[in-house]
């Protein structure tokens, strides 16, 4: 399908997609094994120029937008969710940073994330605040020009890895989710720590970590938009950043059909390779067809982020809701088709079917992203009246 | 520090076809690369580049899609490229190619450091870094595995069969590199679009004042007068063990056919 994209853009897909192939098809399977953070291939991205596509010229990064970060995204997702994630969070880390950050702190914080030289990661969910994340515990109390945090963020991708930190706290507790403020913190300050390190099903390359406060004095500057302003800005962040999963999912699910098709043509059984028998010719129809709508719906989506647009909540729940669905089944269905073969872990579609899981989780699971597009809709139906 | 890397566009495979009856390499189908070898002394230039500042210009001797390979040591990292192009240069033997390439050389001017890599995967012949070293009658030093470079003073450790030995010279001088001295980067996407805007300049035999005598097939004191693929050698049998027995096995070998 042509997506009619522009040069640049056709150049950061194949750019991405060899640096995929070259360096880490060849280790993604040991990672996963060991569950080692993928720091070299981050390097790597940073070297191609890949880690700052959506960060402008300005600030060190490429000058794109959220499609030419979901089109390297998807690249890197096809041969491993793990990395592809690791690459992805350090943008949900440093989105907010680009919407809502003073030109003083872009210029501190962005070039080195363009650069790959520090990642970056988002900090929102606690234990008691998953789904729910008006019920976040984390406080920062106010102390002359300084706020001072206490609490613990769980299960953040890059934690411990990165150096960069949005985090979300909670600045007046009377004020419900109007009492939140965003906070840029740095590894390494007094009172930030990290916590336990989780085992994971899948993606188990990517650092999910738990970021501990005690005490930790944060001077005012570091506050991202204003106290109070804290919801917001994790909210639109999320809007803009679940097209990135989308991707995840239209790269994990098209590296399963890949490798399920290969495999189909090699496997002979009643004297055929499989890919003869009819049964198997279908599953392959459904799975290339939804994989595709899933990516224009991805790309449809991102493209509607960079016209700038306000309202965008609906739209990227639904790229993420479908794509994500759309992964879960075309790994399985990869699984069932290299049958018993498929299901060791000598060849790749076990991991991606893993990897696909994930997917209906994080960023709001598929349940709350549906409540997002029912919600957008009974709105408008509202606003029409 | 300025760099002068000078390169070759290779088909990509070492298994090329060779027409019989042209005794020329058979080119159709087969995709172009930059010789792999000349990819790591682009690698080194631009090590040496980022470690002392200066500029990395690549030069290569070829027809007009030879500027894509420019174009990939550009995205790589090189600042410039210059392509060395003329009918008059065709059939060149390493002789005429290097004094091609010398003749660019000397038209560029001021260098400190001309690399190579050890050989052309097509032609394997080695001997075009020696050769451009001769005809600008400076130092050389070949099978570079580590380049250190101080003021003016060049240190290089050379791979040999067995053993490595370290050569110190002055430049400015000629190197050439191994595999072993690095492993090149992948091109960027910034030197990408940058090679996409790049502006290669075109150099013909006059602009370089190569003496027509000297260049294409007419300048080549070596005639190819036919290419072919030897046929298997008969029956051979490796012998196995540590030396001693080797050796027994071997002398009770030839006492066999009557050789001793
Ligand atoms: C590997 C991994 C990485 C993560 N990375 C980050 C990160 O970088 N930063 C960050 O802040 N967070 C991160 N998270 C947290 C993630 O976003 C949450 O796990 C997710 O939002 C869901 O929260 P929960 O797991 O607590 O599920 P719960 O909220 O406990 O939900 C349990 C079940 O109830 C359903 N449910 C809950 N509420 C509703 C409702 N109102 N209507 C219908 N169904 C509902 C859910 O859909 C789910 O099926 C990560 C999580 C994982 C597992």
């Amino acid at each position: 399908m042509d997506y009619l994209f522009t040069e640049e853009q056709k150049m950061i897909k194949d750019l991405a997609r060899k640096i995929s192939e070259e360096k880490v098809k060849p280790v993604r399977a040991e990672l996963d094994e060991t569950g080692t953070f993928p720091w070299e291939l981050m390097k790597e991205f940073g070297k191609a120029d890949l880690c700052g596509l959506y960060i402008p010229e300005k600030f060190g990064g490429f000058g794109g937008g959220c499609l030419e970060f979901c089109l390297a995204t998807e690249e890197v997702s096809r041969i491993c969710g793990g990395v592809g994630v690791t690459f992805a969070a350090s943008a949900l880390g440093a989105f907010p940073i680009l919407m809502f950050g003073t030109e003083e702190q872009k210029m501190k914080y962005l070039p080195d994330i363009a650069s790959g030289k520090k990642l970056a990661a988002f900090g929102l969910t606690e234990a008691n605040a998953g789904s729910d994340a008006g019920g976040i515990q984390t406080t920062a109390k106010k102390d002359g020009d300084y706020f001072i945090l206490n609490g613990t963020k769980q299960w953040i991708t890059n934690g411990g890895e990165a150096e960069t930190y949005t985090v979300i706290a909670m600045t007046d507790k009377s004020k419900g989710t109007r009492g939140a403020t965003a906070f840029i913190l740095e590894k390494g300050m007094k009172g930030f720590d990290f916590g336990k390190k989780e085992n994971k099903m899948g993606i188990r390359c990517s650092a999910t970590r738990e970021l501990v406060f005690q005490d930790c004095k944060v001077h005012k500057s570091q506050i991202l938009g204003k106290e109070g302003m804290g919801f917001i800005v994790a909210m639109k962040t999320l809007d803009r950043t679940r097209p990135g999963i989308g991707a995840q999912a239209v790269g994990i699910a098209q590296g399963a059909l890949d490798e399920a098709l290969a495999y189909s043509k090699t496997r002979i059984q009643f004297g055929k390779p499989i890919s003869s028998f009819q049964g198997v010719q279908h599953m392959f129809a459904d799975m290339a067809t939804q994989v595709e709508a899933a990516r224009a719906l991805v790309y449809a989506t991102a493209r509607t982020v960079d016209t700038g647009t306000a309202d965008i909540s609906r739209d990227s729940a639904m790229c993420k809701l479908f794509a994500s669905d759309v992964a879960m089944k075309v790994t399985t269905d990869a699984v069932q088709i290299l049958a018993g073969y498929g299901y060791m872990k000598e060849y790749p579609v076990e991991k991606m079917m893993r990897d696909a899981k994930i997917t209906q989780i994080y960023e709001g699971t598929n349940q709350i992203q549906r409540n997002v597009i029912a919600l957008g809709l009974i709105k408008e139906l509202a606003a029409k009246k | 520090m300025n760099i002068i890397v000078c390169i070759k566009q290779v088909p990509d495979t070492t298994n090329v076809k060779i027409d019989p009856k042209t005794n020329t390499l058979i080119r159709e189908g087969v995709k172009s690369i930059v010789n792999p070898f000349d990819e790591n002394a682009i690698e080194e230039a631009i090590r040496l580049k980022e470690a002392h500042g200066g500029k990395v210009t690549v030069i290569t001797m070829g027809p007009a899609q030879a500027t894509e390979a420019l174009k990939s040591a550009i995205a790589m990292g090189a600042d410039e490229g210059i392509l060395i192009s003329d009918r008059a240069f065709a059939g060149a033997d390493t002789w005429a190619t290097s004094y091609t390439l010398s003749q660019a050389i000397k038209k560029i001017g001021t260098f400190d450091l001309v690399l190579f890599g050890k050989q052309a995967i097509d032609g394997d012949t080695a001997q075009v870094g020696p050769g451009v070293a001769e005809f600008l009658d400076i130092p050389q030093v070949t099978f570079a595995i580590k380049i250190d470079i101080d003021g003016n003073k060049i240190k290089v450790k050379r791979q040999l069969e067995e053993s490595a030995e370290i050569v110190e010279t002055t430049l400015p001088a000629a190197v050439t590199v191994i595999k072993q001295i690095n492993e090149p980067r992948l091109p960027s996407l910034k030197g990408q679009m940058r090679a996409k805007k790049a502006e290669i300049q075109m150099w013909t035999a006059e602009a370089i004042l190569a003496d027509a005598e000297n260049i294409g097939l007419k300048g080549s004191p070596t005639q190819v007068v036919r290419i072919f693929t030897p046929p298997p050698r008969g029956n051979s049998e490796m012998l196995e063990g540590d030396i001693d027995e080797i050796s027994v096995k071997l002398f009770n070998k030839l006492k066999e056919q009557k050789i001793i």
